[in-house]
């Protein structure tokens, strides 16, 4: 598995072979409060880079979650729909949202590193 | 308009709460705990809200006052007993609610809790009503604490000894730090509870006391879930100047003998429509899965028809499910009928509910 790459819509991705995995960030979750809904989306949907891929709701608020990468979704992580409250407890583990078959791995590389992201939460606080 | 505060604002902001814009306020929507432990702790054990944006309007005068007070009330004011409260609104000439309020009965007159984005309005709306010998003023040297939950009665007993005695929608005058302060037994939670009238300068010591007891503080998010579990309307949401408290299912709260009398704001209307019920009326509504159904979510009948909207949807802590409240077409408003939820674009099944969501018995 490589390393995680993060966007600025707050979302995460790891990179095992041509397969990536997508989930938010702990941040993402601080931000959200009780997440207490969470649609993912099914196996063989397309997304864009960028594009809307899955919902998650907290208390407060629907917000969807995008693909930070184009692809074929392969598989929605049903643990998560079932129980939303485990995304607060492992964001960025157990609590992924999609893996996808990717096109263009040229969009993962563009992504932020760990650090720039940690910045980018420091210069941009909610 | 400038933002206001409340006199609790920075002893808030070191509690670590997050603030939001509510109603020309700058409020806490949550603390550090987050919505759902606030609102499990509350149901738990205890937890205090500051509530102080609402206007506490205190009114005097002879009899006359409940003459006027009468034209725009619906509630038996001549009957009402000092110290004892009711739940009941201010209607306009159509029957439609411009507010909900609590209204007390005291020894010159009454006090009347009026939400904070109306209270302006609410007041213009009073006023038209009242004679020039009739005294009103809108308190804001008060601030107004709600303490709820089970541990409340207990808690509160040990600093203000006799508010145990108090009954449900029932006030009286207590000695605090050398100061007057009013309780009612009263809340918005659905749990037995008080709202506490102090002055805004022992206001700080007072909430000092309660979280020296573990009472936790509790933002606007998890008033809202508690409300909405408890079966109780949010104005703006589920209640405005154009439903009438028959459409809102809220005949209850017009008392028997102004049914009978009238003499009020849209009486005529309401009238006809106790006698023939309304076209729509507000229900509560389960939704089958764990979608929320947020305000706004049309509402569907089981063959695709459009019936209804809601007014009110969230996640319930305490019922472990969503929860919502909203208007359908009466035909369609009876417990138990499969209705189906229109969110993000896909329809999911729902049923129609009784209120409330979640239920405790008030100390009565």
């Amino acid at each position: 598995m490589s390393e995680k790459k993060f966007s600025k819509k707050h979302e995460w991705v790891s990179l095992d072979g041509d397969v990536a995995t997508v989930g938010i960030t702990k941040h993402a979750t601080e931000m959200l409060g009780d997440i207490v809904f969470v649609e993912v989306p099914d196996a063989g949907k397309a997304v864009e880079k960028e594009g809307q891929a899955a919902v998650v709701e907290s208390t407060k608020a629907a917000s969807d979650v995008y693909s930070p990468i184009s692809g074929e979704i392969t598989e929605g992580n049903k643990a998560i729909a079932d129980d939303p409250g485990s995304v607060n407890s492992d964001p960025e583990g157990a609590s992924w949202f999609f893996k996808l078959k990717i096109k263009d791995k040229g969009e993962y590389d563009s992504l932020m590193s760990k650090d720039e992201y940690d910045k980018f939460c420091k210069e941009n606080p909610s | 308009m400038e933002v206001q505060k409340t006199a609790l604002y920075n002893y808030h902001k070191n509690l670590g709460a997050k603030f939001v814009p509510f109603a020309g306020y700058e409020m806490p929507i949550q603390y550090k705990d987050g919505i759902v432990k606030e609102h499990i702790s509350t149901r738990t054990h205890a937890g205090f809200f500051d509530v102080s944006h609402m206007g506490q309007f205190f009114l005097e005068g002879d009899e006359t006052l409940i003459e006027s007070l009468e034209k725009i009330i619906p509630a038996d004011l001549k009957n009402l007993k000092i110290n004892h409260s009711k739940y009941s609104f201010l209607l306009n000439i159509e029957g439609g609610i411009i507010d909900d309020l609590i209204i007390t009965r005291t020894e010159k007159g009454f006090c009347i809790i009026l939400n904070a984005a109306c209270k302006e309005n609410d007041i213009k709306q009073i006023s038209q009503f009242l004679k020039k010998n009739h005294k009103h003023l809108l308190n804001n040297d008060l601030s107004l604490i709600a303490l709820q939950g089970p541990k409340s009665v207990e808690i509160l007993e040990k600093l203000i000894p006799g508010v145990a005695k108090l009954k449900f929608m029932t006030g009286s005058n207590f000695e605090y730090e050398g100061e007057k302060l009013y309780v009612t037994r009263s809340g918005y939670t659905g749990e037995d509870g008080f709202e506490i009238s102090i002055s805004n300068t022992k206001v700080e010591k007072l909430i000092d006391y309660l979280i020296s007891n573990e009472v936790k503080p509790i933002g606007l998010g998890a008033r809202d879930t508690l409300r909405l579990e408890a079966g109780l309307c949010l104005y703006g949401h589920d209640l405005n100047e154009k439903i009438n408290p028959v459409e809102a299912n809220l005949k209850w709260a017009i008392a028997k003998k102004r049914k009978e009398v009238g003499g009020f704001n849209g009486w005529e209307k309401i009238k006809n429509l106790l006698a023939n019920g309304s076209e729509k009326i507000r229900v509560g509504i389960k939704p089958d899965g764990k979608v929320i159904a947020r305000e706004n979510t049309k509402i569907f009948s089981s063959d695709n028809n459009e019936i209804g909207f809601v007014t009110s949807g969230t996640f319930g802590p305490s019922v472990n499910a969503p929860v919502a409240m909203g208007y359908v077409k009466s035909e369609f408003s009876e417990i138990g009928t499969s209705i189906q939820l229109e969110v993000r674009g896909k329809k999911y099944g729902g049923k129609i509910s009784g209120l409330p969501f979640y239920k405790k018995s008030y100390v009565k």
